[in-house]
């Protein structure tokens, strides 16, 4: 019995096309692999190859032939083998066999961790923290490693890593090349085959370099390798501007990374964010952007002392309690926010702080509930405002709880320019507590 | 049901550089014959409308792959990019899995949610599948770095094309794989052409097999259309990487008979040069003259058509068959519990 050559589809949107040639005619005999025919499509025209063998008992649509349409017969094909070849129409999906890819138990869930009270604290300083976290979990795990540029030998830039390498040695506090396309991709690979790599970037300007890898290797391969494939990772660093450091090194990640599924994005303020939230972005499975701020790195907060002290990935802080409006932050802005709720209790004004620490994914319950007592909102960041965090949270606060709003939800955010370096403009481009203040008495 | 097995000897061979036993020889043939057919199958299922988006074949390129995992052991990764049918083939995927991957169904491997590019298998190391040009050069990188860390004696081979060999962290790879000494062996499958583009109008280096010469790593140029040549290649590299030597290259001069991928009229070239390597270079024809030889028959050469004919089949039969994916699945994935 003959089986039937179809007009096939030859690009992702044909679904017509022109007959333009054949090559073979009734009674030649072809081989899989002949080139049997061309096809004009809207954009080129196609050869046509055999996939099966036989002899061609008839052409069914003529060359030249315009607006065939993908999948009509176009010839018949006689042949012992054709039978066993020939295409089966698309079937409508049914009940399948059981699927071949099953899912490796390797990928050990990490259990939730819970906020709770973790008793005496003593001062200590964002380094210190972020160091301290790395240093406690690397004794932990013996797959966790840290590797970047000047983070062994120099013993950091920002002497994050300081001791770290007399510690845990070259293998595991490693000196990379200043190649953060490169050496971020191999950091994702080697989380991809299990390790737990810390990534340190200078500076998360230069990671603009890598931010291939990090999206589209690290953040999308557990969906598109239908979750075989996670990638432990944390990529830390100096975020945001620093000073007098001028437009390339000074810009706020937080909206491009937030924007993007498959990642966690975490900010942390205070020493005890920063050691509690490193611990937990090194634990989690998934790829964590981990924004520090260079300003907050000597400053010094009271931490809890406790050995198993640790934060959850995930959930804001309220960092000062107030009934009049909600004033939203994250990172160095937890600062600015507070100086400006301090300085509107002077003028009778409750403003209820809250510290984001996590951005992706979104505490909105916490805002939520919080805009809900004092019907005001402002947020404040350092970056940009188009397409900000701030638009997003204000976004979402509209879809959760317009009817609660007593006024229209206001943004505080840097200017949009590209930072400069002259210290009086400079000034003028970051958020001031009297921004912020500015703005909550324009809608208290 | 395992349809495909996956083919390790290169600990079983006490030398290098001899000719590969009519056992070996046979396997070879059929590893490259279901690739073949599985294409065949693929470009016509796409013909058909049942694979979208982009399809990149791999007819014509066979032996890479094959020569080169008749030299690695189980355990060793293989990362390669969105040309990738081949490579899961070649490293046992089942036929099925990947099959329905390109038709997107629940039964492929990706679950559906990677397509031909992404395919991915945690059990028999096969990394992916990458669709962004060079970006699995330094994923590959990680694989190895991991191996030299866990001080284990795995390699991690690293392929990617004459196209990719211009992009820049192809060359921070190198330098870092030198400096630490990783256990990678970098595959340029040179078929001559990224997308419509020759090597010559794209790349000034006109060795590729000595790209990495500035970080000391050794290269060699290989026949790609010669099974035995490239599996004698990747013996040399195997060894080099397993003894701590650090990363080698091959550059494996290939061709690939189809356009670059199934919407590419390939024009660049013409139908005689491709016409001149399918007949006068075609690797499976060379290793069936080779088995000729040595006295292997039609009927010998007909039981491995079958074999392969009715894993193609079914494949396509299954991938055919197989559900969609549930609309939950789209919330699936995204992030692990943590």
């Amino acid at each position: 019995m003959g089986v039937q050559i179809l007009m096939p589809a030859l690009s992702p949107t044909m679904t017509e096309g022109k007959l333009s040639r054949w090559l073979k005619k009734a009674g030649d005999e072809v081989k899989a692999g002949d080139v049997i025919a061309e096809i004009e499509t809207d954009k080129a025209t196609m050869e046509v190859e055999a996939v099966d063998e036989g002899v061609i008992a008839a052409i069914l649509v003529p060359e030249g032939t315009e607006g065939v349409a993908v999948n009509t017969p176009i010839a018949e094909l006689a042949g012992d083998n054709a039978a066993a070849a020939a295409p089966a129409p698309a079937a409508a999906p049914a009940a399948a066999p059981a699927t071949v890819a099953s899912l490796p138990p390797s990928l050990v869930p990490t259990p939730v961790i819970a906020e709770k009270e973790w008793g005496e604290t003593k001062p200590i300083t964002v380094r210190e923290a972020l160091r301290d976290a790395m240093a406690a979990e690397m004794r932990r795990d013996p797959d966790v490693f840290l590797l970047g540029e000047e983070v062994a030998q120099y013993q950091g830039a920002y002497k994050i890593s300081q001791g770290l390498l007399d510690e845990f040695g070259e293998r595991r506090i490693i000196d990379t090349p200043i190649t953060e396309h490169g050496f971020t991709g191999m950091a994702v690979g080697a989380a991809m085959n299990g390790l737990r790599p810390i990534v340190e970037f200078m500076t998360f300007n230069f990671a603009m370099q890598a931010i291939d890898q990090i999206i589209n290797s690290a953040a999308k391969t557990l969906y598109m390798s239908g979750g075989q494939m996670g990638c432990p990772i944390v990529f830390r660093g100096p975020n945001g501007a620093a000073s007098r450091v001028a437009a390339q090194h000074s810009q706020c990640y937080a909206s491009w990374y937030a924007h993007c599924p498959g990642l966690k994005v975490v900010a942390p303020w205070s020493s005890a964010d920063a050691k509690g939230l490193l611990r937990a972005a090194i634990r989690d499975p998934n790829p964590i952007i981990f924004l520090e701020n260079e300003i907050l790195y000597g400053q010094t907060f009271d931490c809890p002392t406790n050995e198993d002290f640790i934060l959850p990935i995930g959930k804001a802080k309220i960092e000062r309690a107030g009934s009049d409006v909600t004033i939203v932050a994250f990172s160095i802005m937890v600062g600015v926010a507070l100086k400006a709720a301090e300085a509107l209790a002077a003028q009778g004004i409750s403003a209820e702080v809250i510290n984001l620490r996590t951005i992706r994914p979104l505490d909105i319950d916490t805002i939520v509930a919080s805009v809900k007592k004092t019907n005001r909102i402002v947020t404040v960041e350092e970056g940009w405002p188009t397409a900000g965090i701030g638009a997003e949270i204000n976004m979402q606060v509209i879809e959760h709880c317009f009817d609660w709003l007593d006024a229209p939800p206001v943004r505080v955010a840097g200017l949009d320019v590209p930072l400069p370096y002259a210290a009086n403009l400079e000034k003028l481009c970051l958020p001031q507590p009297d921004w912020v203040v500015d703005a909550v008495k324009k809608i208290v | 049901m395992a349809q495909t097995e996956t083919r390790k000897r290169g600990k079983a061979r006490p030398t290098s550089n001899q000719a590969l036993t009519k056992e070996e020889l046979l396997a070879g043939y059929r590893d490259m014959l279901l690739i073949r057919r599985f294409e065949e199958k693929a470009g016509q299922l796409y013909g058909m409308g049942l694979i979208g988006g982009f399809c990149h074949l791999y007819i014509g390129q066979e032996a890479v792959v094959v020569g080169i995992q008749m030299a690695l052991d189980e355990g060793d990764e293989i990362i390669t990019s969105y040309r990738d049918h081949g490579h899961m083939l070649a490293c046992g995927m089942e036929a099925r899995g990947v099959m329905a991957e390109l038709t997107g169904r629940e039964g492929g491997y990706s679950r559906g949610k990677g397509g031909s590019m992404h395919m991915f298998s945690r059990e028999k190391n096969f990394f992916g599948g990458h669709g962004i040009v060079g970006a699995q050069v330094s994923l590959g990188a990680g694989l190895a770095f991991s191996n030299w860390y866990r001080r284990n004696d795995r390699v991690a081979v690293t392929y990617f094309g004459d196209g990719a060999s211009n992009q820049g962290q192809v060359y921070e790879s190198f330098n870092l794989a030198a400096l630490m000494k990783l256990p990678c062996i970098f595959v340029i499958e040179n078929n001559k052409y990224g997308m419509g583009t020759s090597v010559e109008r794209a790349t000034a280096s006109h060795d590729l097999s000595q790209n990495g010469a500035p970080w000391g790593i050794k290269g060699m140029k290989v026949d790609g259309m010669d099974l035995e040549a490239v599996h004698a290649a990747a013996e040399v590299a195997v060894a080099a990487c397993r003894a701590g030597e650090g990363p080698y290259l091959l550059e494996v001069e290939t061709y690939r008979y189809r356009g670059h991928s199934m919407s590419d009229p390939a024009k660049y070239r013409t139908r005689d040069e491709v016409q001149k390597m399918r007949t006068e270079h075609d690797a499976i024809e060379s290793v069936r003259h080779k088995l000729e030889a040595l006295g292997v028959d039609e009927q010998g050469f007909k039981a491995i058509d079958d074999e392969v004919k009715a894993i193609v089949t079914d494949a396509a039969e299954f991938a055919q068959t197989s559900p969609e994916p549930d609309p939950s699945q789209l919330w699936t994935d995204i992030l692990l519990e943590g």
